[in-house]
């Protein structure tokens, strides 16, 4: 009897673990779905008379990007001051402190950057994203859509995708910049080593392919945050509290898979 | 307005079955509806009347059977092909889905921008002209979160009709608004298909306005439809659901008590 029942969990939790991996599975390629529909409208859009608007796209760069500029800029800047921080109480074991300058310039521009962005981004941007789909899917906004001729993925995702795709790189810059200037201003007063040197230096020690890395990254990120602000959304139920469980769920999951995207893109990137 | 209509009907269903998950929701549904029409759809919660709307809107496809609007099977139709069908349907929604971050305006203009090449000004008149319809005029600039029910309602239908639409659906014009409203929206209804000759499929559960607007009614319960006629047929049948429906009874299933004891012990 004890051995029956102790079967039968055994055999219940096997279940439970086959249906999440089914479900992954199937939620993975959901969102790969979602943004082959979203290339093929931007590609296709305009011979289906469903051009993917501009209008669209700037009012979504907007919200996304443009207003995220002060909150990346405070962040990248405290960043190069942390990095700097660091970087010369560690230094000062080797006596190496002048050193400070590559270690800036390389972890900002390859890690720190686009970590935070995608980041910010997830939180800000993601949430929003599933959020507004999740609202709509709710308030049958996106039934209304349909009926009224306009394809939700061209009308809503593929302007999202678009304006992802261009700011969070255009964002990675800014926060490149604010992060070395953080850094040169925090050297500065720390080694009294004057702005010109120090961008001097960075410009010496920097190479194309740092900045690349993290642009390269920023790109992955963007689609990440899309896909998965978009998938949450569309899978919205239960009302406003179904929107907010999903809205969590989706910056939670945003995060976790650029952090992990970016440890392995870090790893294949540096061999 | 002509009952019988020996033309091809505008829509026509036929044997029409659809599941969610594993439940069978509509089941054999078959049914016409003519040219100029006011259909009425009429059932209880749960009658699988809104189910049957969101299949008739193409939103879904159904398990088996066809649904035939102007002829054409949406059923088996592109993504492309009903794009160029829903160019002539308009929908109200029940609660009426204006787009939140739109205001009135550009929400009723919303179809004309996507389908049309109106100059903006062109657009701007005839969005304006449409609010006139529903007794709209002047809230063009104002947000959907600023309206009551009924107006929303009424927006929802300028929307609706923006593009004269051979065929237009409503979905539960009267729910949630206050009865003078309610009238007033069936007065309208019945305006819009004095004006424009349109086919009007409308969803409901309220008896006065069911009454008032159809041409015909046809009554849904569990799936299937109990009956379809005209008001007066509908008045006068003995069905007993019907006449439950009707007279606002509850309803008085035969308990199976075997049944009852396995949902309520959860052992199947």
């Amino acid at each position: 009897m004890d051995e029956a029942r102790l079967n039968l969990s055994l055999r219940k939790r096997i279940e439970r673990l086959g249906m999440k991996t089914v479900n992954a599975v199937e939620e993975t390629g959901y969102m790969f779905m979602l943004l082959y529909e979203s290339v093929v409208w931007i590609i296709l859009g305009k011979r289906r008379q469903q051009s993917v608007r501009l209008a669209g796209i700037f009012r979504e760069a907007m919200a996304m990007g443009i207003n995220a500029i002060p909150i990346i800029s405070i962040l990248c800047f405290s960043i190069g001051v942390m990095l700097a921080i660091q970087g010369i109480e560690t230094l000062k074991t080797f006596g190496a402190q002048s050193q400070v300058v590559l270690g800036i310039a390389i972890s900002v521009t390859r890690e720190f950057s686009p970590l935070i962005v995608g980041i910010l981004v997830a939180g800000r941007s993601g949430s929003a994203i599933t959020a507004r789909i999740g609202t709509m899917l709710e308030a049958q906004e996106i039934d209304a859509l349909r009926v009224i001729g306009i394809n939700p993925m061209r009308y809503l995702a593929a302007p999202m995708l678009i304006a992802m795709l261009v700011m969070v790189p255009c964002l990675v810059i800014l926060g490149d910049v604010m992060g070395l200037l953080g850094g040169a201003i925090f050297t500065g007063i720390e080694l009294q080593l004057p702005l010109s040197v120090y961008f001097e230096r960075t410009y010496d020690v920097l190479v194309v392919n740092d900045v690349m890395q993290g642009l390269i990254k920023s790109i992955i990120f963007a689609v990440i945050i899309t896909a998965v602000g978009l998938s949450n959304g569309f899978q919205v139920r239960g009302g406003a509290e179904g929107v907010g469980r999903s809205t969590t769920r989706s910056v939670v999951m945003a995060i976790s898979l650029i952090v992990i995207a970016d440890m392995i893109f870090t790893y294949f990137m540096n061999r | 307005m002509p009952i019988e209509n020996h033309t091809v009907p505008v829509i026509e269903v036929k044997d029409l079955v659809t599941h969610y998950g594993r439940r069978k929701i509509l089941d054999g549904v078959s049914l016409k509806i003519h040219q100029g029409e006011i259909m009425v759809i009429m059932g209880g919660s749960g009658s699988g009347k809104s189910t049957f709307l969101r299949y008739l809107l193409g939103l879904h496809k159904p398990t088996s059977g066809s649904i035939r609007i102007f002829g054409q099977d949406i059923t088996e139709m592109s993504e492309q092909q009903l794009y160029e069908l829903r160019k002539h349907m308009g929908v109200a929604f029940q609660g009426g889905a204006l787009f939140g971050s739109m205001s009135v305006g550009e929400n009723v203009m919303l179809p004309l921008r996507e389908h049309t090449q109106l100059d903006e000004q062109t657009m701007r008149i005839m969005t304006r002209m449409k609010l006139e319809v529903v007794n709209l005029a002047g809230f063009e600039n104002l947000m959907p979160a600023e309206l009551s029910g009924g107006m929303i309602k009424r927006a929802a239908l300028a929307r609706a009709v923006v593009m004269d639409p051979k065929l237009l659906f409503f979905d539960e014009p009267s729910a949630g608004l206050d009865p003078v409203a309610a009238v007033e929206l069936d007065e309208l209804i019945l305006q819009l298909r004095a004006a424009l000759n349109m086919t009007i499929v409308v969803v409901t559960h309220e008896l006065d306005s069911a009454f008032k607007i159809a041409d015909r009614i046809t009554v849904l319960d569990q799936g299937k439809i109990l009956l379809t006629g005209t008001v007066q047929q509908v008045r006068e049948s003995d069905n007993e659901r019907i006449n439950s429906l009707l007279n606002r009874m509850p309803r008085d299933d035969a308990v199976d008590a075997d049944e009852y004891l396995r949902r309520l012990t959860g052992y199947t």
